[in-house]
């Protein structure tokens, strides 16, 4: 098993090299000159000059480039124009608000559509297998900002359930102390049960827009693959020998139909990480995808690479964890690896 | 079933095959009404894209400050935003913009994609890893993220967004196109061509090229839904399309403030739009695949 984490490790280096080249290039090909930017509006030509050689960007683009790359290994990122602030920083004290909803958004999403897809594939043809394919269809058309508003507007405006958008608590309250990040918790360590509320309450609505959201493609590859495992001959044997029909469905056939539906969680979590930029615009949610937003419209190049780059990375390290699940959940993928 | 005579690439099997296509279609859609409805859905899309500015009743540009934050009456079927423009004939001009948007990413992806997919299929090796790696790193990155930033650095016009969502379904185009060329590398036309003295490149677009377009359409009919969700994701957090340009998804953005004081009319349309586009795609997408590939069928 640990054998196989390292080989997986090994083989996930390449795309993480190919990500910090393409961020890179892309930063390359901004339009403007950064040094100029740098040295201000009155800045003569010499100062420019001067700025350029200081920032080294007079060096060529390979040099330009290694320079990147022992930044970045010393885990600097830049700065940011607009506020002035270590990119770094910023990013890693707004990943735990987006985390923590994208978390929520997804295991929502999981509780939902897992069990759907299970139901829909035990009794084709039934109501319930109706309504998930009514749900996969048009759970995929439906823009994910389009979702948000309409969840504001019926559960904030029409029914007032929801408190406010804006934000990842009320201003009445204060934030937890800071241990995980995550409020939910956070209060929780606390015992602080009101501050629990108060933020749990803040993020019922983006979460479940998020899990509206992701639960089209899980549903549908739980069912799908649910389907062609009760039609295979072990589930027969198992019914045959008499096993009750729910041992037969979650023990047996359940585990077995499971590879396709974490490969599908992976893609997933793509979708998810770019549906949270969109949510967090609507909520007023001060993750780093708001971070990015701002930072996009003032121009402000540094902010949006470290969070293209922050989302790569997050991304290549999720793929990592799906396939060591595979070697948990599939003994067969551990011995082939 | 008759139809798989379509995927059996014998040239002269072609004219019979495409006669056979167009009874199937006619037989999936008598099938299943859901796919003629997406047609007749698509027809009406279409109409909006190209004559859609003759037909509204106001100047989508037009404001009208003493009629702002009207609901929908029989006036203003759609009700009107907050400078009074009519949010109808905003939604029916942003039709085209959003079309064609789509549509361009989508023919531009075609042409990167499926040329290097095709090429990487047929001649494997060298061409085969450059095109594999490039596609694994592209797929690397969460695609929305990817394209906000391919956005970012190259400027933001509506230009760039139909090129950076071309480039984010770079990878799906370059894999399908390419597992279909391989395939048919070594296939029977191919080696006749090959004898008659015709040179690999010829064979690559005359032979190759023609053969996958069925498959390569479908999968282009998938994507335009996913390009039009791109592109108004984009102008929805302030990229590409600006104000006051009609486009669904900024009109979405601009109706947001008005969400929470109840005026719901100026973001339900445009995104409405966008929401039936997408499934209208979507369903003439899988309806499209019964007709080339019955077997996926689900």
């Amino acid at each position: 098993m640990l054998a196989m984490i390292l080989k997986r490790l090994l083989v996930a280096i390449p795309s993480l090299i190919g990500v910090v080249i393409i961020t890179f290039l892309l930063t390359r090909a901004l339009p403007g000159d950064p040094a100029a930017y740098f040295a201000g509006p009155a800045a003569t030509q010499e100062a420019i000059a001067q700025v350029r050689a200081k920032l080294g960007l007079d060096q060529p683009l390979p040099t330009q480039f290694m320079r990147y790359a022992a930044d970045l290994a010393r885990g600097d990122l830049g700065t940011s124009l607009t506020t002035g602030q270590p990119v770094a920083t910023e990013i890693r004290n707004r990943l735990p608000a987006s985390a923590e909803l994208t978390l929520l958004g997804l295991i929502i999403s999981v509780l939902i559509a897992v069990p759907l897809g299970i139901l829909a594939a035990t009794r084709p043809g039934s109501l319930v297998d109706h309504a998930c394919r009514v749900l996969t269809t048009a759970g995929v058309s439906l823009p994910v900002f389009f979702t948000g508003l309409i969840l504001v507007y019926v559960f904030y405006y029409l029914l007032g359930f929801a408190p406010a958008p804006l934000g990842r608590l009320d201003v009445f309250f204060s934030a937890p102390e800071a241990i995980t990040g995550f409020y939910l918790l956070d209060s929780l360590i606390a015992r602080d049960l009101e501050t629990f509320r108060a933020a749990l309450a803040q993020l019922l609505l983006p979460a479940l827009t998020l899990a509206i959201f992701s639960l089209a493609p899980i549903a549908r590859m739980t069912r799908a693959s649910m389907l062609a495992v009760l039609a295979s001959d072990f589930v027969r044997t198992a019914r045959a020998n008499g096993l009750t029909p729910f041992t037969v469905v979650v023990t047996y056939a359940f585990r077995n139909a499971m590879l396709p539906v974490v490969t599908t969680l992976g893609m997933v979590f793509s979708f998810l990480l770019g549906a949270n930029v969109l949510v967090e615009k609507v909520f007023a949610w001060p993750g780093i995808g708001s971070y990015a937003v701002e930072a996009l419209i003032a121009s402000d190049f540094a902010p949006v690479q470290g969070f293209v780059l922050t989302m790569a990375a997050l991304y290549v390290a999720l793929n990592l964890v799906i396939d060591i699940l595979y070697g948990l959940i599939d003994p067969r993928v551990r011995i082939e690896a | 079933m008759t139809p798989l005579t379509f995927r059996r690439d014998e040239p002269a099997a072609r004219t019979s095959g495409l006669l056979a296509v167009v009874k199937h279609g006619r037989y999936v859609i008598g099938e299943n009404p859901v796919t003629g409805f997406a047609f007749a859905l698509f027809v009406v899309i279409v109409f909006a894209a190209v004559f859609g500015p003759y037909v509204v009743p106001y100047d989508p540009l037009a404001s009208d400050t003493a009629a702002a934050l009207k609901g929908p009456s029989a006036a203003h079927w759609f009700g009107t935003d907050q400078l009074g423009r009519d949010v109808f004939s905003r939604v029916v001009v942003a039709t085209r913009l959003d079309f064609v948007i789509a549509l361009a990413s989508v023919a531009l992806v075609f042409a990167m994609g499926g040329l290097a997919g095709v090429a990487a299929g047929f001649f494997g090796g060298w061409t085969d890893r450059i095109v594999g790696r490039l596609a694994d790193t592209i797929m690397a990155f969460p695609l929305f993220v990817l394209a906000m930033g391919i956005v970012a650095a190259l400027g933001n016009t509506v230009q760039n967004i139909v090129i950076a969502t071309a480039i984010v379904n770079f990878p799906l185009y370059a894999r399908i196109a390419r597992s279909e060329a391989n395939i048919r590398r070594d296939a029977g036309f191919v080696m006749a061509a090959r004898l008659s003295g015709n040179g690999e490149f010829r064979i690559l677009l005359a032979h190759i090229l023609p053969n996958i377009m069925p498959i390569m359409i479908v999968q282009m009919s998938l994507t335009m839904g996913y390009a039009i969700l791109n592109a108004a994701g984009l102008s929805f957090i302030g990229l590409g399309v600006r104000p006051p340009t009609a486009e669904w998804g900024i009109m979405v953005a601009e109706g947001a403030a008005f969400m929470v004081s109840g005026e719901w009319w100026i973001a339900f349309f445009p995104g409405l739009a966008l929401m039936v586009a997408v499934f209208c795609f979507n369903l003439l997408g899988d309806g499209l695949r019964d007709i080339v590939d019955p077997q996926r069928r689900t």
